[in-house]
């Protein structure tokens, strides 16, 4: 198909990617700026980034960031893939609309709905087991996990389904049992899928703000909730830092996902 | 066979049973209580204080409030009216975009969906306050237009119903144009040479086949923008202004400073009930909630 692409669609997409990009890239720009001053280009400096790593506030936020991230991200992508292979290879069973429908429902469900029953959940069965135990970091990894495990659970099934299934079923005619099969002929096949899905789970853990801030307690501050705090205060130079900080980490997560994902499956 | 199917079966169905279906019945149950100041701040629904059987009390008293204030109702309208306006500037910006990436050679649609892709992956919080920056009244657009010569005095932009306007449009672009594409890069080539053969001019061809045959992604794209937008709460938080309190801003305000859970929950069963329709059209277009 050979378009003669008309100025018109040309400039229509350029000035959409610009929109897209422009924002994060000026502020990328800033977060070197010399200045207090967020719009006024004074000069090149680190010293926003020096800033940074002197804040004791701000590191403790990183590594609880960073920690329930990791937590979530492993327990998204196992419970996920539990999904995919129930839809994937369970073929029909009573229930199974509503299966999927819980399992996708909280890709599209508004983030503050989501945050405020998750957290009346949690209050809940304080009242009736005495677990959770009141909220913090476990607290915002099971909320996340919730989410994660959406995500993980599509990316794992397409590639599931794009998966020959006389593979798995050669190795159960050769005598393994199915978690056997599963471990040595599935997993091997599947393993960019459920390393990208844990990288993904990772950053949506990672960038959210509205689910944490319903499910925290007292004490727990995760990285996108000290920058709200600080933002409601107005822009500054070293929001800008760590913001570009955690743009750049989210890029590079995300690329390698991207590279698992396209890699020809064996 | 069948044992170890309900075995695989048991920890996700428990899960997804705990975590993505009761807490909705109990927001939907706390809606009815009455807020309390107390630890959790509501009321239980069922009263033991009688002996023998307890009594029930809950009442509908939140959605009347909710009706009679005009505050609520109307915070619910705006919130709606913005998500169907940014879905609008996302359809009209984001269906060249996903136009062109599925027309691109394969290097070059690589690229240009990773464009598309690495903005959707990345925080909202950091993306909308990117904005602040630039539309504020000494902010770099402002700067611009002014060194251009084209304003005198600065645009009022930031804490503006066009700011959240244009907040939603941008963070939600790539949720419009991801699904587009997928739409049309399925699209058989050779009906548009068979359009082109018949004598049709491309404009016409695009109007005539192209356009039709897209409609599921324009569907698709369009519900994944409207669904989260009508109860986005960050970028109206940041650009908005008084005059943008939008549902999810009530709903955060009614939780976290009035605490005020009861009032909170009804804010949510509301919206999710205006919501559902669209939900359930979004996984129907998308086939097995995949």
């Amino acid at each position: 198909m050979r378009h003669r692409r008309s100025a018109w669609l040309l400039s229509v997409v350029v000035f959409g990617y610009a929109f897209l990009h422009a924002p994060i890239l000026l502020l990328i720009a800033y977060s070197f700026n010399e200045s207090r001053l967020v719009t006024v280009w004074t000069g090149f400096s680190t010293h926003w980034y020096q800033a940074l790593f002197a804040n004791p506030q701000l590191l403790a936020a990183a590594r609880l960031s960073l920690a329930i991230a990791a937590a979530s991200a492993g327990g998204a992508v196992v419970l996920g893939t539990l999904g995919a292979v129930v839809l994937a290879r369970l073929g029909s069973f009573r229930g199974r609309g509503l299966f999927a429908f819980a399992n996708a429902a909280p890709l599209v469900m508004p983030e503050i709905i989501t945050g405020l029953a998750l957290l009346l959940l949690f209050v809940a069965l304080d009242r009736t087991l005495g677990w959770p135990d009141g909220r913090g970091a476990l607290t915002i990894a099971l909320a996340h996990m919730t989410v994660a495990t959406a995500y993980a659970s599509v990316i794992v099934r397409s590639r599931l389904t794009a998966l020959d299934p006389s593979l798995e079923e050669a190795a159960l005619d050769l005598g393994a049992t199915p978690l056997v099969a599963f471990f040595l002929v599935t997993v091997p096949a599947i393993w960019p899928a459920l390393a990208a899905a844990w990288l993904l789970a990772f950053t949506l853990s990672l960038d959210d703000l509205v689910l944490a801030s319903f499910t925290s307690g007292p004490g727990a501050s995760t990285l996108p909730m000290v920058i709200y705090s600080s933002v409601r205060l107005g822009v500054s130079p070293q929001i800008n830092a760590l913001a570009t900080i955690l743009v750049v980490a989210v890029a590079l997560v995300v690329g390698l996902a991207a590279w698992l994902l396209r890699r020809r499956m064996h | 066979m069948t044992g170890r199917r309900g075995l695989l079966l048991a920890l996700p169905a428990a899960w997804l049973a705990l975590f993505c279906v009761v807490p909705f019945a109990i927001v939907a149950t706390i809606s009815l209580a009455e807020s309390v100041l107390a630890q959790p701040p509501y009321t239980p629904l069922l009263d033991w204080s009688g002996g023998g059987l307890p009594a029930w009390r809950g009442g509908l008293a939140n959605y009347g409030l909710l009706v009679e204030d005009g505050l609520y109702v109307g915070a619910l309208a705006s919130a709606l009216a913005m998500a169907l306006a940014g879905t609008a500037g996302a359809l009209l910006l984001g269906y060249p975009m996903a136009y062109v990436i599925a027309m691109a050679r394969p290097g070059g649609r690589a690229v240009l969906l990773m464009l598309v892709i690495l903005p959707f992956w990345t925080a909202l919080l950091i993306r909308v306050y990117a904005w602040i920056a630039i539309l504020a009244n000494d902010g770099l657009l402002n700067r611009l237009l002014s060194a251009l010569g084209l304003i005198e005095a600065p645009l009022a932009l930031l804490y503006t119903p066009f700011a959240v306007w244009l907040g939603i449009v941008y963070g939600y672009l790539p949720f419009m144009v991801l699904p587009l594409y997928a739409t049309l890069v399925r699209l058989d080539p050779d009906l548009l040479e068979a359009a082109a053969d018949l004598g049709c001019r491309p404009l016409a061809a695009f109007l005539r086949v192209t356009l039709p045959l897209s409609m599921p992604g324009v569907l698709a794209g369009s519900l994944l923008v409207f669904i989260p937008a009508a109860g986005e709460f960050v970028i109206p938080d940041l650009l908005g202004g008084p005059d943008t309190l939008l549902i999810a801003n009530l709903m955060w305000l009614e939780f976290f400073t009035n605490r005020d859970w009861p009032l909170a929950s009804a804010l949510a069963v509301t919206l999710l009930a205006l919501l559902v329709g669209p939900i359930l059209l979004l996984q129907r277009a998308r086939g097995d909630g995949a």
